[in-house]
């Protein structure tokens, strides 16, 4: 559990003041494996598959929420030449 | 033609009179020709074309009237009266009447009597001539102008007929209205002349107060007795009691369709239109002013002689207003100078009689005068429209004399004329005359003394007026000189004059009289100016005639004969008014009265009601008359021509032997002849009791119109913009407020948000972090 806490804030911490995508992408993938370590030990203390079970399926989710966001960044690198988060504003008002 | 009068009818038929089966026809043959005239000819046609167009269709007429009036002759005299259904008219309508719930249904229909045949033969006959006059008089007329004149003139005819041949009360309304619209047509037939354009309105509008009692007798009899048609209203009316002493519903019917009969044939208190409607052309004076339209009244008294043999109080009535109508026309009459105005008090006078004569309850009397009046009255007026024309538009006889040697058929057949209307025996006048004297007489002698003086009274004017104009001195205006003169004063008067040549005299008249104050012929260096005046103004319609419409005269030469369409008419008709008296010869002289035998079924009730009743309604006269002594009839006869020879006798001193006494007379009468001349000031005192009130009254109903219905309107209006600023004031600053006021909100409040859009990942992630850890905080604390 401890272990968990400290994966999940030094992931949070990551997205949050690092600059760098790529580094902010691996963060987040560092909060989904502390959920996963969450769901195994909460899954091994209650005697109950279904935790094991819902960690395979947010595998299989990140697996497939790192394809997306690579490929997101691949497009923007294209068009910017940059993988700096700060110049990713086009959204803004 | 079957549900009513079916076995009479039946009867008629057996006995072979088809020309009365179509006596419908009569009056469709001068509507066919006012049809023609007015919707081509007045495009299209030319003045020779539009008299042919309208004399054939009167010729058609007359004819078919001829036919029917000789078979209807061929009856027996109980059976003359023949119904004839056109179409229908109103179908069956339940309606309330007095006695409980009537059909009301009208047809069109005709009934040939003798009364109705008596009428549809002077209508068409005098009709006839004075078309065939008018084709002559007319002719200086521009083209459609007469086309016009001569389909209001058909149009006349056909209304007349239908007023005379009509069955009921509604066909004969009809016509009633129909002539009265014709006569205002034909007096305002020179519009662009403001005297004959407001004598035409005059005529109207007193007619409409006449035509007004005479609906409400109408409504009156349809409430009373349930049926329009004659026949079934007299026997009716014959059923019920007479209404001596007493006031009743019958007495009403009379007095509202004596109402209607002042109005249409020109009495008191309603005569005042008729010597206005002179500003008509002359044969429209004659036909419609003398002969046909005016008689009205008197036929349909005559058409309703039961209903008011019923109610002796109306009866009185109406013989006491023909009397003094009689008596204050003539008395007019003496002193006009107008030839058309004399002509005009004189119809009204002789009407008069023909009220008394019908108040006195002697009905055929009454129409046999209408018939006689009819010719000699056309004569008369025809004449006077010869000698219009040949004065080339003077009416006033104060510029006339002397025209015997110009106008030899004129003169003679007016002479006849007005022998025939003194009341000169063997011409016809006279039988008619005595006639109504002598049942004035037998029936109330006072009645007969106001006659007798009118009848001197009659004589004297009808004399005055040949004197004046064909005997004495020549006092018109010279012609030899008026070619060169009428030159420049042509030039002078140039642009504004009326459409009518024959109206310049007049005109110039007026013009003169205005600057010289009224009339005052008896101051001689007046007359000395008249004459002067005279001379300019008659010259103009000389040239106008030869420079622009190409009339055959040229400038005017002096008095001159009429072109033969006029005399024949002129001659015809003077046969008319030597023969037409013969017919009712008396029979204190030996004669047999034929006409009165022949009218009396039309003023009695039919038999089937029982005989009985209407011989009781018969007024005192017919009684009185085998013994009140032939001598009596005979020496009232004798009176009254003494009265008539005196009349002219007295008139022939005054104005051809020595013309002088009548001025002095006047001189010394002052009073009395200006009451006269300025007949009675009836005008003015009806201008200051009836139409300066309507004035007023209109002008103050204006004023309320204007400020109180139009302020209201106004008012309303007002309100209506300013509450409506109120809410418009409302909607801009609180609904369109509060609308701007979120707008404004949102708009302020964005300025804040908007700053939140950093497009920074990194921030959304820190606010949605901090948005957990508050989540989380809250939960926490509530737990």
């Amino acid at each position: 559990m401890l272990l968990s806490a400290a994966l999940f804030m030094i992931g949070v911490f990551g997205v949050m003041v690092r600059r760098n995508i790529i580094i902010i992408f691996m963060s987040i993938e560092l909060i989904l494996n502390a959920v996963n370590i969450n769901l195994i030990a909460f899954s091994a203390q209650l005697q109950d598959a279904i935790g094991q079970v819902f960690a395979i399926f947010v595998i299989a989710v990140a697996a497939a929420e790192a394809a997306v966001g690579l490929g997101i960044i691949l497009a923007f690198y294209r068009n910017k030449e940059t993988v700096n988060i700060d110049e990713m504003n086009l959204m803004r008002w | 033609m079957s549900e009513r009068g079916g076995p009479r009818e039946k009867v008629k038929e057996d006995d072979g009179t088809l020309g009365m089966k179509y006596i419908w026809l009569i009056p469709l043959f001068p509507l066919l020709g006012a049809a023609i005239n007015g919707l081509v000819g007045i495009r299209s046609f030319s003045r020779r074309m539009a008299g042919y167009v309208a004399c054939t269709t009167m010729i058609g007429a007359l004819g078919l009237s001829l036919v029917a009036f000789w078979q209807l002759l061929g009856l027996p005299p109980e059976a003359r009266a023949y119904d004839v259904v056109v179409a229908p008219w109103i179908p069956n309508i339940p309606l309330a009447t007095r006695t409980g719930i009537g059909l009301f249904n009208v047809p069109w229909g005709f009934r040939l009597d003798p009364l109705s045949g008596l009428m549809i033969l002077v209508v068409t006959g005098i009709g006839t001539l004075i078309h065939v006059y008018s084709t002559a008089y007319m002719a200086d007329e521009p083209r459609g102008g007469v086309a016009r004149f001569f389909c209001y003139l058909n149009l006349f005819c056909f209304f007349m007929l239908m007023l005379v041949l009509g069955s009921n009360f509604l066909v004969m309304f009809v016509g009633w209205e129909g002539v009265g619209l014709c006569s205002y047509l034909l007096i305002g037939y020179w519009y662009e002349k403001k005297s004959a354009a407001d004598a035409g309105k005059k005529a109207f509008i007193t007619n409409r107060i006449g035509d007004w009692g005479f609906i409400l007798g109408v409504f009156l009899v349809y409430t009373t007795f349930g049926t329009f048609d004659f026949r079934r209203v007299q026997d009716a009316a014959a059923a019920m009691p007479i209404e001596a002493g007493h006031f009743g519903v019958l007495s009403a019917i009379c007095l509202l369709l004596f109402i209607g009969a002042t109005g249409k044939s020109a009495q008191i208190p309603l005569y005042v239109w008729l010597p206005d409607a002179m500003e008509g052309p002359t044969p429209v004076s004659a036909l419609i002013h003398a002969a046909t339209m005016v008689t009205a009244g008197v036929y349909m008294l005559g058409r309703n002689a039961v209903l008011f043999q019923q109610a002796p109080e109306v009866m009185t009535m109406v013989a006491i207003v023909g009397v003094l109508t009689a008596l204050m026309a003539a008395s007019i009459g003496l002193v006009q100078y107008d030839i058309k105005r004399v002509l005009a008090y004189s119809t009204v006078s002789q009407l008069g009689y023909m009220f008394t004569a019908i108040g006195v309850g002697a009905f055929s009397a009454g129409a046999f005068h209408l018939m006689t009046h009819a010719f000699f009255k056309a004569l008369l007026f025809l004449g006077s429209g010869s000698v219009i024309h040949a004065m080339a538009g003077e009416q006033d006889m104060r510029r006339m004399g002397a025209l015997k040697k110009y106008l030899p058929v004129t003169f003679a057949t007016m002479m006849i004329g007005t022998l025939a209307i003194a009341g000169i025996p063997l011409l016809s006048g006279f039988f008619s005359k005595d006639e109504i004297l002598f049942q004035a007489f037998l029936h109330n002698k006072a009645i007969w003394a106001i006659a007798v003086v009118t009848a001197f009274m009659t004589a004297f004017y009808m004399f005055r007026l040949m004197s004046m104009t064909f005997f004495g001195a020549y006092r018109g205006p010279s012609w030899e000189t008026a070619g060169h003169a009428a030159v420049s004063v042509a030039a002078l008067h140039g642009a504004p004059h009326p459409a009518d040549p024959h109206a310049h005299g007049r005109a110039h008249r007026k013009e003169h009289e205005v600057t010289h104050g009224p009339a005052e012929p008896h101051d001689q260096p007046h007359g000395a100016h008249a004459l002067a005046g005279t001379d300019q103004g008659v010259g103009v319609p000389g040239v106008k005639d030869d420079a622009s419409s190409g009339h055959g005269h040229g400038a005017w030469h002096g008095p001159h004969e009429s072109p033969p369409p006029m005399t024949f008419p002129l001659m015809a008709l003077a046969v008319g008014a030597i023969v037409a008296g013969f017919v009712g010869v008396p029979a204190a002289i030996g004669g047999n009265n034929a006409i009165e035998h022949f009218l009396e079924p039309s003023f009695t009730a039919t038999h089937v009601e029982g005989r009985a009743e209407p011989a009781a309604a018969e007024p005192a006269g017919e009684h009185e008359a085998p013994h009140a002594s032939r001598q009596v009839e005979l020496g009232l006869m004798l009176f009254s021509v003494l009265v008539a020879v005196g009349g002219i006798a007295l008139a022939y001193r005054f104005y051809v032997t020595k013309p002088e006494i009548s001025e002095q007379l006047a001189e010394r009468w002052a009073g009395a002849h200006r009451l006269l001349l300025n007949k009675y000031y009836v005008d003015e005192l009806y201008g200051a009791t009836v139409i300066a009130p309507t004035f007023k009254s209109a002008r103050g109903l204006w004023t309320v119109d204007r400020n109180l219905v139009d302020g209201a309107v106004n008012g309303t209006g007002k309100l209506t913009v300013v509450s409506s600023w109120f809410s418009g004031l409302t909607d801009r600053t609180i609904v369109d407020g509060f609308v701007n006021l979120v707008g404004w909100i949102v708009q302020e409040s964005s300025h804040g948000f908007r700053r939140l859009q950093t497009g920074l990942v990194q921030n959304y992630a820190l606010l949605m972090l901090f948005g957990i850890f508050a989540f989380v905080g809250i939960y926490l604390v509530m737990r």
